[in-house]
């Protein structure tokens, strides 16, 4: 259902799945952003190794894409309260974690240059069909 | 592509799924023994704080964070997806098992579609290599840096 906002039903559901893009394009642009600058710093074990916590923290903390990413996580944070505040949980929640599972492999192919094989694609589905069994 | 993860680095993906499944069951429990808080009653989520269930949770997820991120300095994040999905499963096994809710077949077969997921991606490589510069490889061939 997502009938919440005083508009008609038609415009109240796009709205919803607005909300939803929304929440899933931002979750998947900080993954993205934390996952390339962790790549970028390194062995995060091998860094507290050498420079111990302080250092590994410093490290990341310093990372311009960390900070925009977790920036872009944290906003992912209160879009989510607000898509709650029109959508519905058990639509919001496995609609936002299946759209950013599929967005996070195609993401990781065509930015990250992950090799996303039929292997991790069959295992995008099937987290998917998961997300959406376990919701119900 | 790297095929092999040390124990630790498994250890920490075990830490990703734990600490993130387990984190949200305890922040779950104590905001409902908190109560439902709403906008004129916003002093809750402070009261909240000194609730040990909520600080727990909290306590998880900052090693969820740590551990997050941890994972994804030394393998690809397709990789890492599936492990922090599986925390779904231990949601839903933690859900009958500590909070006694009814576990429908439909979630049963949500949890064997997400165990076949991480099982898949498990068995593959952790990390994309991709080509390095020439002055990279140099330093690898003179041995620095090991």
């Amino acid at each position: 259902m997502v009938g919440r906002l005083a508009v008609s039903p038609a415009a109240s559901v796009s709205a919803g799945w607005i909300c939803i893009a929304g929440v899933a394009a931002l979750a998947i642009s900080g993954e993205c952003l934390i996952a390339s600058a962790m790549r970028g710093l390194g062995d995060l074990d091998l860094i507290r190794g050498r420079s111990g916590l302080a250092g590994a923290i410093r490290a990341v903390l310093t990372s311009p894409m960390f900070l925009v990413g977790a920036f872009c996580m944290g906003f992912n944070f209160f879009a989510m309260l607000y898509t709650l505040s029109v959508v519905d949980l058990s639509l919001a929640a496995p609609a936002t974690a299946s759209l950013t599972y599929v967005g996070n492999a195609v993401a990781a192919k065509l930015f990250l240059k992950e090799n996303v094989d039929r292997r991790r694609w069959l295992a995008v589905l099937f987290v998917c069909a998961g997300v959406y069994l376990l919701s119900k | 592509m790297r095929h092999t993860l040390t124990t630790q680095q498994y250890l920490i993906l075990l830490c990703v799924t734990l600490t993130a499944s387990v984190g949200d069951s305890f922040l779950s429990h104590g905001m409902g023994q908190v109560g439902q808080v709403d906008l004129h009653h916003l002093g809750l989520l402070l009261h909240a704080l000194t609730n040990a269930w909520v600080i727990a949770g909290i306590v998880l997820l900052i090693g969820f964070f740590a551990s997050y991120m941890t994972a994804l300095s030394w393998a690809d994040l397709t990789f890492v997806m599936p492990a922090t999905a599986f925390g779904y499963v231990v949601v839903a096994l933690l859900s009958r098992f500590w909070l006694h809710e009814h576990l429908s077949l439909s979630r049963c077969a949500g949890i064997f579609l997400i165990v076949c997921a991480v099982g898949f991606v498990a068995n593959g490589p952790s990390r994309t290599e991709h080509e390095r510069g020439h002055h990279e490889l140099d330093v690898m061939d003179s041995g620095v840096g090991r």
